[in-house]
Protein backbone atom coordinates (compact mmCIF):
# COMPACT_ATOMS: atom_id res chain seq x y z
CA UNK A 1 0.00 0.00 0.00
CA UNK A 2 1.18 3.46 -0.76
CA UNK A 3 1.92 6.35 1.50
CA UNK A 4 -1.15 8.36 0.48
CA UNK A 5 -3.34 5.53 1.73
CA UNK A 6 -1.82 5.92 5.18
CA UNK A 7 -2.20 9.66 4.93
CA UNK A 8 -5.91 9.25 4.30
CA UNK A 9 -6.20 6.90 7.26
CA UNK A 10 -4.28 9.33 9.44
CA UNK A 11 -6.59 12.19 8.48
CA UNK A 12 -9.59 9.99 9.17
CA UNK A 13 -8.17 9.05 12.55
CA UNK A 14 -7.63 12.68 13.47
CA UNK A 15 -11.08 13.69 12.33
CA UNK A 16 -12.68 10.85 14.32
CA UNK A 17 -10.52 11.78 17.30
CA UNK A 18 -11.72 15.36 17.16
CA UNK A 19 -15.36 14.36 17.14
CA UNK A 20 -14.74 12.07 20.08
CA UNK A 21 -13.01 14.92 21.83
CA UNK A 22 -16.10 17.13 21.58
CA UNK A 23 -18.16 14.48 23.32
CA UNK A 24 -15.52 13.33 25.79
CA UNK A 25 -14.47 16.83 26.86
CA UNK A 26 -18.00 17.55 28.02
CA UNK A 27 -18.18 14.22 29.78
CA UNK A 28 -14.89 14.74 31.59
CA UNK A 29 -15.77 18.34 32.53
CA UNK A 30 -19.10 17.32 34.00
CA UNK A 31 -17.36 14.68 36.05
CA UNK A 32 -14.34 16.73 37.04
CA UNK A 33 -16.19 19.93 37.85
CA UNK A 34 -19.62 18.86 38.92
CA UNK A 35 -18.94 15.29 40.03
CA UNK A 36 -21.63 14.05 37.68
CA UNK A 37 -21.48 10.77 35.79
CA UNK A 38 -23.67 11.44 32.80
CA UNK A 39 -24.60 8.29 30.92
CA UNK A 40 -26.98 10.34 28.80
CA UNK A 41 -24.13 12.22 27.18
CA UNK A 42 -24.20 9.94 24.14
CA UNK A 43 -27.90 10.63 23.79
CA UNK A 44 -27.09 14.29 23.25
CA UNK A 45 -24.78 13.30 20.42
CA UNK A 46 -27.66 11.30 18.93
CA UNK A 47 -30.08 14.18 19.45
CA UNK A 48 -27.64 16.44 17.62
CA UNK A 49 -27.42 14.04 14.69
CA UNK A 50 -31.20 13.68 14.45
CA UNK A 51 -31.71 17.44 14.76
CA UNK A 52 -29.25 17.94 11.92
CA UNK A 53 -31.06 15.33 9.82
CA UNK A 54 -34.52 16.69 10.58
CA UNK A 55 -33.76 20.41 10.32
CA UNK A 56 -31.69 19.94 7.18
CA UNK A 57 -34.63 18.10 5.72
CA UNK A 58 -36.99 20.91 6.68
CA UNK A 59 -34.80 23.85 5.69
CA UNK A 60 -32.91 22.15 2.88
CA UNK A 61 -29.62 23.39 4.28
CA UNK A 62 -27.22 21.81 6.80
CA UNK A 63 -25.95 25.20 7.99
CA UNK A 64 -29.45 26.39 8.79
CA UNK A 65 -30.11 23.02 10.39
CA UNK A 66 -27.10 23.42 12.69
CA UNK A 67 -27.94 27.04 13.41
CA UNK A 68 -31.47 26.09 14.50
CA UNK A 69 -30.40 22.87 16.16
CA UNK A 70 -27.81 24.36 18.51
CA UNK A 71 -30.20 26.51 20.54
CA UNK A 72 -32.55 23.53 20.79
CA UNK A 73 -29.68 21.41 22.11
CA UNK A 74 -28.73 24.12 24.61
CA UNK A 75 -32.32 24.29 25.77
CA UNK A 76 -32.56 20.51 26.15
CA UNK A 77 -29.34 20.60 28.19
CA UNK A 78 -30.63 23.39 30.38
CA UNK A 79 -33.94 21.65 31.05
CA UNK A 80 -32.29 18.32 31.82
CA UNK A 81 -29.92 20.06 34.25
CA UNK A 82 -32.66 22.02 36.01
CA UNK A 83 -35.23 19.26 36.27
CA UNK A 84 -33.04 16.19 36.73
CA UNK A 85 -29.29 16.54 37.20
CA UNK A 86 -29.41 19.45 39.65
CA UNK A 87 -31.04 17.23 42.25
CA UNK A 88 -28.12 14.83 42.19
CA UNK A 89 -25.03 16.95 42.87
CA UNK A 90 -24.81 15.97 46.50
CA UNK A 91 -25.88 12.39 45.90
CA UNK A 92 -24.00 9.17 45.41
CA UNK A 93 -22.85 8.28 41.89
CA UNK A 94 -25.28 5.37 41.86
CA UNK A 95 -28.24 7.77 41.76
CA UNK A 96 -26.64 9.64 38.88
CA UNK A 97 -26.04 6.43 36.95
CA UNK A 98 -29.63 5.32 37.48
CA UNK A 99 -31.14 8.66 36.53
CA UNK A 100 -28.99 9.25 33.48
CA UNK A 101 -29.57 5.67 32.32
CA UNK A 102 -33.29 6.38 32.54
CA UNK A 103 -32.67 9.46 30.42
CA UNK A 104 -31.07 7.29 27.73
CA UNK A 105 -34.21 5.15 27.58
CA UNK A 106 -36.44 8.20 27.46
CA UNK A 107 -34.43 9.87 24.71
CA UNK A 108 -34.31 6.66 22.65
CA UNK A 109 -38.05 6.31 22.97
CA UNK A 110 -38.59 9.92 21.97
CA UNK A 111 -36.26 9.47 19.02
CA UNK A 112 -38.31 6.50 17.79
CA UNK A 113 -41.58 8.35 18.24
CA UNK A 114 -40.34 11.46 16.46
CA UNK A 115 -38.17 10.01 13.73
CA UNK A 116 -38.85 6.29 13.53
CA UNK A 117 -36.33 3.47 13.30
CA UNK A 118 -35.03 3.97 9.76
CA UNK A 119 -31.42 4.79 9.09
CA UNK A 120 -31.03 8.26 7.60
CA UNK A 121 -28.32 10.11 5.78
CA UNK A 122 -27.58 13.81 5.55
CA UNK A 123 -26.21 15.36 2.38
CA UNK A 124 -22.89 17.15 2.52
CA UNK A 125 -23.42 20.84 1.70
CA UNK A 126 -22.55 21.62 -1.90
CA UNK A 127 -19.57 23.91 -1.26
CA UNK A 128 -17.83 21.24 0.80
CA UNK A 129 -18.91 18.28 -1.28
CA UNK A 130 -15.73 17.85 -3.27
CA UNK A 131 -12.55 15.90 -2.63
CA UNK A 132 -8.93 16.85 -2.74
CA UNK A 133 -7.02 14.44 -4.99
CA UNK A 134 -3.93 12.98 -3.36
CA UNK A 135 -2.81 10.52 -6.04
CA UNK A 136 -4.45 9.03 -9.08
CA UNK A 137 -6.85 6.87 -7.14
CA UNK A 138 -6.69 8.42 -3.65
CA UNK A 139 -8.52 11.56 -2.64
CA UNK A 140 -9.75 13.09 0.58
CA UNK A 141 -13.22 14.57 1.17
CA UNK A 142 -13.15 18.29 1.90
CA UNK A 143 -15.99 17.92 4.41
CA UNK A 144 -13.84 15.74 6.65
CA UNK A 145 -11.10 18.35 6.65
CA UNK A 146 -13.77 20.89 7.51
CA UNK A 147 -14.82 18.81 10.54
CA UNK A 148 -11.24 18.75 11.79
CA UNK A 149 -10.81 22.48 11.26
CA UNK A 150 -14.00 23.31 13.15
CA UNK A 151 -12.98 21.04 15.99
CA UNK A 152 -9.54 22.64 16.22
CA UNK A 153 -11.19 26.05 16.45
CA UNK A 154 -13.59 24.79 19.11
CA UNK A 155 -10.86 23.13 21.14
CA UNK A 156 -8.83 26.37 21.10
CA UNK A 157 -11.90 28.38 22.02
CA UNK A 158 -12.72 26.04 24.87
CA UNK A 159 -9.22 26.11 26.25
CA UNK A 160 -9.22 29.90 26.01
CA UNK A 161 -12.50 30.16 27.93
CA UNK A 162 -11.33 27.81 30.64
CA UNK A 163 -7.81 29.13 31.02
CA UNK A 164 -8.18 32.84 30.36
CA UNK A 165 -11.66 34.14 31.13
CA UNK A 166 -13.25 34.90 34.47
CA UNK A 167 -15.97 32.42 33.62
CA UNK A 168 -13.27 29.76 33.25
CA UNK A 169 -11.69 30.77 36.56
CA UNK A 170 -15.05 30.49 38.28
CA UNK A 171 -15.62 27.07 36.73
CA UNK A 172 -12.23 25.81 37.88
CA UNK A 173 -12.76 27.35 41.31
CA UNK A 174 -16.17 25.68 41.53
CA UNK A 175 -14.53 22.36 40.84
CA UNK A 176 -12.23 22.71 43.83
CA UNK A 177 -14.42 24.46 46.42
CA UNK A 178 -18.04 25.03 45.63
CA UNK A 179 -18.95 26.61 48.93
CA UNK A 180 -16.16 29.18 48.72
CA UNK A 181 -17.31 30.22 45.26
CA UNK A 182 -20.78 30.79 46.69
CA UNK A 183 -19.33 32.74 49.60
CA UNK A 184 -17.76 35.09 47.09
CA UNK A 185 -21.21 35.94 45.74
CA UNK A 186 -21.26 33.70 42.69
CA UNK A 187 -24.36 31.70 41.89
CA UNK A 188 -22.90 28.22 41.58
CA UNK A 189 -26.18 26.67 40.51
CA UNK A 190 -26.39 28.97 37.55
CA UNK A 191 -22.73 28.39 36.77
CA UNK A 192 -23.20 24.62 36.76
CA UNK A 193 -26.35 24.83 34.67
CA UNK A 194 -24.35 26.79 32.13
CA UNK A 195 -21.47 24.30 32.12
CA UNK A 196 -23.89 21.41 31.71
CA UNK A 197 -25.75 23.09 28.86
CA UNK A 198 -22.49 23.88 27.09
CA UNK A 199 -21.34 20.28 27.50
CA UNK A 200 -24.61 19.10 26.01
CA UNK A 201 -24.32 21.57 23.15
CA UNK A 202 -20.80 20.33 22.38
CA UNK A 203 -21.94 16.72 22.24
CA UNK A 204 -24.92 17.64 20.09
CA UNK A 205 -22.72 19.72 17.81
CA UNK A 206 -20.41 16.74 17.34
CA UNK A 207 -23.45 14.70 16.31
CA UNK A 208 -24.50 17.41 13.85
CA UNK A 209 -21.06 17.61 12.27
CA UNK A 210 -20.81 13.85 12.03
CA UNK A 211 -24.28 13.36 10.51
CA UNK A 212 -23.15 13.83 6.88
CA UNK A 213 -20.20 11.41 7.16
CA UNK A 214 -21.81 8.74 9.34
CA UNK A 215 -25.40 7.72 9.07
CA UNK A 216 -28.06 8.71 11.55
CA UNK A 217 -29.53 5.66 13.26
CA UNK A 218 -31.19 4.51 16.48
CA UNK A 219 -28.72 3.57 19.21
CA UNK A 220 -25.89 5.67 17.79
CA UNK A 221 -25.65 7.50 21.11
CA UNK A 222 -24.67 4.41 23.07
CA UNK A 223 -21.77 3.57 20.76
CA UNK A 224 -20.39 7.05 21.18
CA UNK A 225 -21.01 7.03 24.91
CA UNK A 226 -19.02 3.90 25.53
CA UNK A 227 -16.04 4.91 23.47
CA UNK A 228 -16.15 8.40 25.03
CA UNK A 229 -15.95 6.88 28.48
CA UNK A 230 -12.90 4.97 27.30
CA UNK A 231 -11.40 8.29 26.19
CA UNK A 232 -12.17 9.93 29.54
CA UNK A 233 -10.68 7.06 31.50
CA UNK A 234 -7.55 6.95 29.35
CA UNK A 235 -7.04 10.71 29.61
CA UNK A 236 -7.79 10.91 33.32
CA UNK A 237 -11.16 12.07 34.61
CA UNK A 238 -11.57 15.83 34.76
CA UNK A 239 -8.67 16.63 32.45
CA UNK A 240 -9.49 18.40 29.17
CA UNK A 241 -5.96 17.83 27.95
CA UNK A 242 -6.36 14.17 28.83
CA UNK A 243 -9.62 14.01 26.88
CA UNK A 244 -7.83 15.45 23.87
CA UNK A 245 -4.90 13.04 23.95
CA UNK A 246 -7.22 10.13 24.76
CA UNK A 247 -9.52 10.99 21.87
CA UNK A 248 -6.61 11.18 19.42
CA UNK A 249 -5.20 7.85 20.66
CA UNK A 250 -8.57 6.16 20.28
CA UNK A 251 -9.00 7.78 16.87
CA UNK A 252 -5.67 6.39 15.73
CA UNK A 253 -6.09 2.94 17.27
CA UNK A 254 -9.58 2.34 15.95
CA UNK A 255 -8.89 3.68 12.47
CA UNK A 256 -5.61 1.88 11.95
CA UNK A 257 -6.90 -1.15 13.82
CA UNK A 258 -9.63 -1.55 11.20
CA UNK A 259 -7.06 -1.41 8.40
CA UNK A 260 -4.16 -3.33 9.82
CA UNK A 261 -5.78 -5.85 12.15
CA UNK A 262 -9.40 -6.06 11.03
CA UNK A 263 -10.18 -9.18 13.06
CA UNK A 264 -8.96 -7.44 16.25
CA UNK A 265 -10.38 -3.99 15.51
CA UNK A 266 -13.28 -4.03 17.92
CA UNK A 267 -11.16 -4.82 20.96
CA UNK A 268 -8.20 -2.57 20.21
CA UNK A 269 -9.57 0.50 22.00
CA UNK A 270 -10.29 -1.49 25.14
CA UNK A 271 -6.91 -3.20 25.03
CA UNK A 272 -5.28 0.22 24.84
CA UNK A 273 -7.32 1.35 27.81
CA UNK A 274 -6.29 -1.71 29.81
CA UNK A 275 -2.60 -1.17 29.04
CA UNK A 276 -2.74 2.51 29.97
CA UNK A 277 -4.60 1.84 33.19
CA UNK A 278 -2.10 -0.83 34.22
CA UNK A 279 0.64 1.71 33.68
CA UNK A 280 -1.16 4.76 35.08
CA UNK A 281 -4.31 3.86 37.01
CA UNK A 282 -5.39 7.52 37.20
CA UNK A 283 -5.19 7.91 33.41
CA UNK A 284 -2.63 9.87 31.41
CA UNK A 285 -3.39 13.30 32.84
CA UNK A 286 -5.49 12.39 35.85
CA UNK A 287 -4.52 13.37 39.36
CA UNK A 288 -3.62 10.42 41.55
CA UNK A 289 -6.00 10.06 44.46
CA UNK B 1 -32.24 61.94 69.47
CA UNK B 2 -29.73 61.10 66.73
CA UNK B 3 -31.08 58.81 64.06
CA UNK B 4 -29.78 55.25 64.28
CA UNK B 5 -28.19 54.05 61.04
CA UNK B 6 -29.67 50.87 59.59
CA UNK B 7 -27.45 47.98 60.71
CA UNK B 8 -25.54 46.22 57.94
CA UNK B 9 -26.31 42.91 59.51
CA UNK B 10 -28.83 42.08 62.16
CA UNK B 11 -29.56 38.64 63.57
CA UNK B 12 -32.39 37.81 65.95
CA UNK B 13 -32.71 34.72 68.10
CA UNK B 14 -30.70 32.36 65.92
CA UNK B 15 -30.99 28.66 66.63
CA UNK B 16 -28.69 26.54 64.50
CA UNK B 17 -28.28 22.79 64.44
CA UNK B 18 -25.92 20.26 62.90
CA UNK B 19 -28.30 17.35 62.45
CA UNK B 20 -29.66 16.76 65.94
CA UNK B 21 -27.02 18.78 67.81
CA UNK B 22 -28.32 22.15 68.86
CA UNK B 23 -25.34 24.51 68.54
CA UNK B 24 -26.64 28.09 68.70
CA UNK B 25 -29.22 28.84 71.38
CA UNK B 26 -30.88 32.11 70.47
CA UNK B 27 -28.08 34.46 69.48
CA UNK B 28 -28.92 38.04 68.55
CA UNK B 29 -26.45 40.60 67.30
CA UNK B 30 -26.21 43.56 64.98
CA UNK B 31 -23.41 45.54 63.43
CA UNK B 32 -23.56 49.12 62.22
CA UNK B 33 -21.73 50.55 59.22
CA UNK B 34 -18.08 51.14 60.00
CA UNK B 35 -18.21 49.30 63.31
CA UNK B 36 -15.64 46.69 64.33
CA UNK B 37 -17.01 43.83 66.37
CA UNK B 38 -14.97 41.08 67.93
CA UNK B 39 -16.36 37.64 68.57
CA UNK B 40 -14.57 35.55 71.16
CA UNK B 41 -15.06 32.27 72.89
CA UNK B 42 -13.25 29.04 73.58
CA UNK B 43 -12.86 26.26 71.03
CA UNK B 44 -16.07 24.68 69.89
CA UNK B 45 -18.35 27.34 71.43
CA UNK B 46 -20.06 28.13 68.13
CA UNK B 47 -18.23 31.14 66.66
CA UNK B 48 -17.79 29.62 63.22
CA UNK B 49 -21.31 28.25 63.32
CA UNK B 50 -22.62 31.74 64.07
CA UNK B 51 -20.77 33.21 61.09
CA UNK B 52 -22.03 30.41 58.84
CA UNK B 53 -25.57 31.05 60.05
CA UNK B 54 -25.30 34.75 59.29
CA UNK B 55 -24.04 34.01 55.78
CA UNK B 56 -26.60 31.34 54.94
CA UNK B 57 -23.95 28.62 54.66
CA UNK B 58 -25.54 26.76 57.57
CA UNK B 59 -28.99 28.34 57.70
CA UNK B 60 -30.45 28.74 61.18
CA UNK B 61 -33.45 26.57 61.94
CA UNK B 62 -35.13 29.43 63.82
CA UNK B 63 -34.53 33.15 63.99
CA UNK B 64 -34.05 35.87 61.39
CA UNK B 65 -31.13 37.43 59.55
CA UNK B 66 -31.50 40.88 58.04
CA UNK B 67 -29.03 42.70 55.80
CA UNK B 68 -29.55 46.47 55.63
CA UNK B 69 -33.01 45.87 57.06
CA UNK B 70 -33.99 43.35 54.39
CA UNK B 71 -35.01 39.90 55.53
CA UNK B 72 -32.45 37.41 54.22
CA UNK B 73 -33.38 34.43 56.37
CA UNK B 74 -32.97 31.27 54.35
CA UNK B 75 -31.50 33.08 51.33
CA UNK B 76 -28.58 31.39 49.58
CA UNK B 77 -25.09 32.63 50.55
CA UNK B 78 -24.41 34.38 47.25
CA UNK B 79 -27.52 36.56 47.71
CA UNK B 80 -26.54 37.48 51.25
CA UNK B 81 -22.92 38.37 50.51
CA UNK B 82 -23.89 40.36 47.43
CA UNK B 83 -25.45 42.94 49.75
CA UNK B 84 -21.89 43.92 50.65
CA UNK B 85 -20.40 41.22 52.85
CA UNK B 86 -17.10 39.40 52.38
CA UNK B 87 -16.13 36.24 54.24
CA UNK B 88 -12.68 34.92 55.05
CA UNK B 89 -13.29 31.41 56.35
CA UNK B 90 -11.25 29.55 58.94
CA UNK B 91 -9.74 27.21 56.33
CA UNK B 92 -9.07 30.21 54.04
CA UNK B 93 -10.74 28.58 51.05
CA UNK B 94 -7.91 29.33 48.61
CA UNK B 95 -8.50 27.72 45.21
CA UNK B 96 -5.43 25.51 44.88
CA UNK B 97 -5.83 25.07 41.13
CA UNK B 98 -5.93 28.80 40.41
CA UNK B 99 -3.01 31.22 40.43
CA UNK B 100 -2.80 34.08 42.90
CA UNK B 101 -3.95 36.46 40.18
CA UNK B 102 -6.85 34.21 39.23
CA UNK B 103 -7.89 33.77 42.87
CA UNK B 104 -8.15 37.55 43.09
CA UNK B 105 -9.60 38.34 39.68
CA UNK B 106 -12.36 35.74 39.78
CA UNK B 107 -13.83 37.40 42.87
CA UNK B 108 -13.74 41.00 41.63
CA UNK B 109 -16.99 42.92 41.73
CA UNK B 110 -18.15 46.43 42.60
CA UNK B 111 -19.61 47.03 46.03
CA UNK B 112 -23.35 47.19 46.73
CA UNK B 113 -23.61 50.83 45.66
CA UNK B 114 -21.24 50.51 42.73
CA UNK B 115 -18.11 51.43 44.70
CA UNK B 116 -14.86 50.25 43.14
CA UNK B 117 -12.36 51.23 45.82
CA UNK B 118 -10.54 47.90 45.70
CA UNK B 119 -9.08 46.39 42.58
CA UNK B 120 -6.14 44.17 41.75
CA UNK B 121 -3.65 47.04 41.88
CA UNK B 122 -4.71 48.21 45.31
CA UNK B 123 -4.79 44.69 46.75
CA UNK B 124 -1.27 44.06 45.46
CA UNK B 125 -0.10 47.36 46.95
CA UNK B 126 -1.59 46.34 50.25
CA UNK B 127 0.03 42.88 50.11
CA UNK B 128 3.31 43.30 48.20
CA UNK B 129 4.15 39.64 48.86
CA UNK B 130 1.19 38.60 46.71
CA UNK B 131 2.56 40.68 43.87
CA UNK B 132 5.77 38.66 44.02
CA UNK B 133 3.84 35.41 43.85
CA UNK B 134 1.24 36.54 41.37
CA UNK B 135 1.62 33.59 39.01
CA UNK B 136 2.04 30.89 41.66
CA UNK B 137 -0.73 28.39 42.17
CA UNK B 138 -2.81 28.78 45.32
CA UNK B 139 -1.44 25.58 46.83
CA UNK B 140 2.16 26.70 46.43
CA UNK B 141 1.83 29.49 48.99
CA UNK B 142 2.90 29.57 52.61
CA UNK B 143 0.20 29.80 55.29
CA UNK B 144 0.81 33.52 55.69
CA UNK B 145 0.64 34.16 51.97
CA UNK B 146 -2.57 32.16 51.75
CA UNK B 147 -4.05 34.26 54.51
CA UNK B 148 -3.10 37.45 52.71
CA UNK B 149 -4.60 36.08 49.53
CA UNK B 150 -7.90 35.20 51.18
CA UNK B 151 -8.14 38.67 52.75
CA UNK B 152 -7.14 40.29 49.45
CA UNK B 153 -9.72 38.23 47.61
CA UNK B 154 -12.40 39.33 50.09
CA UNK B 155 -11.46 42.97 49.47
CA UNK B 156 -11.81 42.47 45.71
CA UNK B 157 -15.58 42.25 46.32
CA UNK B 158 -15.58 45.83 47.73
CA UNK B 159 -17.47 44.90 50.89
CA UNK B 160 -19.12 47.12 53.47
CA UNK B 161 -18.54 44.38 56.04
CA UNK B 162 -15.58 42.03 56.25
CA UNK B 163 -15.89 38.86 58.31
CA UNK B 164 -12.63 37.22 59.37
CA UNK B 165 -12.66 33.80 61.02
CA UNK B 166 -9.36 33.10 62.79
CA UNK B 167 -7.30 35.10 60.34
CA UNK B 168 -4.09 34.88 62.35
CA UNK B 169 -4.31 31.34 63.66
CA UNK B 170 -1.14 29.32 63.22
CA UNK B 171 0.85 32.16 61.68
CA UNK B 172 4.29 33.42 62.66
CA UNK B 173 4.29 36.56 64.88
CA UNK B 174 5.61 38.81 62.12
CA UNK B 175 2.95 37.70 59.67
CA UNK B 176 0.26 38.14 62.33
CA UNK B 177 1.45 41.68 62.84
CA UNK B 178 1.23 42.32 59.13
CA UNK B 179 -2.32 40.93 58.94
CA UNK B 180 -3.46 43.01 61.90
CA UNK B 181 -1.96 46.14 60.45
CA UNK B 182 -3.90 45.55 57.23
CA UNK B 183 -7.07 44.97 59.26
CA UNK B 184 -6.42 48.29 61.00
CA UNK B 185 -6.12 50.04 57.63
CA UNK B 186 -9.33 48.38 56.46
CA UNK B 187 -11.07 49.60 59.60
CA UNK B 188 -9.75 53.12 59.06
CA UNK B 189 -11.09 53.10 55.52
CA UNK B 190 -14.57 52.76 57.00
CA UNK B 191 -15.28 49.08 56.31
CA UNK B 192 -17.10 47.34 59.15
CA UNK B 193 -15.64 44.07 60.44
CA UNK B 194 -16.51 41.04 62.50
CA UNK B 195 -13.29 39.56 63.85
CA UNK B 196 -13.12 36.08 65.30
CA UNK B 197 -9.73 35.39 66.83
CA UNK B 198 -7.85 34.10 69.85
CA UNK B 199 -5.51 37.12 69.94
CA UNK B 200 -7.21 39.03 72.74
CA UNK B 201 -4.70 41.88 72.76
CA UNK B 202 -5.14 42.64 69.06
CA UNK B 203 -8.93 42.37 69.29
CA UNK B 204 -9.15 44.74 72.27
CA UNK B 205 -7.10 47.27 70.36
CA UNK B 206 -9.17 47.04 67.16
CA UNK B 207 -12.73 46.34 68.27
CA UNK B 208 -15.37 48.92 69.17
CA UNK B 209 -17.47 46.24 70.78
CA UNK B 210 -16.76 42.70 71.94
CA UNK B 211 -19.00 39.70 72.18
CA UNK B 212 -18.11 36.51 74.01
CA UNK B 213 -20.06 33.37 73.31
CA UNK B 214 -20.10 30.20 75.30
CA UNK B 215 -21.98 27.03 74.38
CA UNK B 216 -23.97 28.85 71.74
CA UNK B 217 -25.10 31.77 73.92
CA UNK B 218 -23.84 35.32 74.27
CA UNK B 219 -22.40 35.58 77.77
CA UNK B 220 -20.76 38.98 77.55
CA UNK B 221 -21.03 42.09 75.44
CA UNK B 222 -19.11 45.30 76.04
CA UNK B 223 -16.62 47.88 74.89
CA UNK B 224 -12.92 47.17 74.73
CA UNK B 225 -12.17 49.48 77.67
CA UNK B 226 -14.66 47.63 79.80
CA UNK B 227 -13.48 44.17 78.79
CA UNK B 228 -9.84 45.17 79.32
CA UNK B 229 -10.68 46.29 82.82
CA UNK B 230 -12.20 42.92 83.78
CA UNK B 231 -9.58 40.17 83.61
CA UNK B 232 -11.91 37.83 85.52
CA UNK B 233 -14.17 37.71 82.44
CA UNK B 234 -11.22 36.55 80.32
CA UNK B 235 -10.45 33.89 82.86
CA UNK B 236 -14.02 32.63 83.05
CA UNK B 237 -14.97 32.62 79.35
CA UNK B 238 -11.75 32.63 77.40
CA UNK B 239 -9.41 30.69 79.62
CA UNK B 240 -6.62 33.23 79.42
N1 LIG C 1 -20.24 20.06 60.43
C1 LIG C 1 -20.48 19.81 61.73
N2 LIG C 1 -21.25 18.76 62.08
C2 LIG C 1 -21.50 18.51 63.39
N3 LIG C 1 -21.05 19.24 64.41
C3 LIG C 1 -20.28 20.31 64.12
C4 LIG C 1 -19.95 20.64 62.76
N4 LIG C 1 -19.17 21.74 62.78
C5 LIG C 1 -19.02 22.07 64.08
N5 LIG C 1 -19.68 21.22 64.89
C6 LIG C 1 -19.78 21.31 66.35
O1 LIG C 1 -20.41 22.51 66.65
C7 LIG C 1 -19.82 23.13 67.79
C8 LIG C 1 -19.43 24.54 67.45
O2 LIG C 1 -18.40 24.50 66.47
P1 LIG C 1 -17.78 25.81 65.84
O3 LIG C 1 -16.89 25.39 64.76
O4 LIG C 1 -18.87 26.76 65.53
O5 LIG C 1 -16.95 26.35 67.05
P2 LIG C 1 -15.88 27.52 67.10
O6 LIG C 1 -16.30 28.39 68.24
O7 LIG C 1 -15.73 28.15 65.78
O8 LIG C 1 -14.56 26.74 67.50
P3 LIG C 1 -13.05 26.97 67.07
O9 LIG C 1 -12.51 28.03 67.98
O10 LIG C 1 -12.41 25.66 67.33
O11 LIG C 1 -13.02 27.36 65.64
C9 LIG C 1 -18.67 22.24 68.18
O12 LIG C 1 -19.06 21.46 69.27
C10 LIG C 1 -18.41 21.40 66.99
O13 LIG C 1 -17.95 20.12 67.38
MG1 LIG D 1 -14.22 28.24 64.42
Amino acid sequence: MELSFYLVQLLNAIQYGFLLFLVASGLTLLFGIMGIINLAHGSFYMIGAYLAYWLTDVTGNLWLGILLGLPIALLVGYLVERFAISFLYQRDHLYQVLLTFALILIFNELQQILWGTDVHGVAIPAILAGSIPLTENQSYPIYRLFISAVCIALACGMSWVIQKTRLGMMIRAGASNREMVQSLGINVNRLFALVFSLGVALAAFAGMLAAPVDSVYPGMGENVLIISFVVVVIGGTGSIKGAFVGAMLIGLVSTFGKVLLPEMASVMAYALMAVILLWRPQGLFGRAR
Amino acid sequence: MPQQPVPILEARQLHTYYGASHILHGISLSIKPGETLSLMGRNGMGKTTLLRSLLGLTPPRRGTVKVYGRDMTGAPPQKIVRQGIAFVPEDRGIFPNLTVRENLVMAARPGPNGRKDWDLTRVLETFPRLAQRINNMGNHLSGGEQQMLTVGRALMTNPDLLILDEATEGLAPLIRKEIWSVVRKIKQSGIAAILVDKDLKALLELADRNIIISKGRIVYEGSSEELAAHPEIHARHLGV
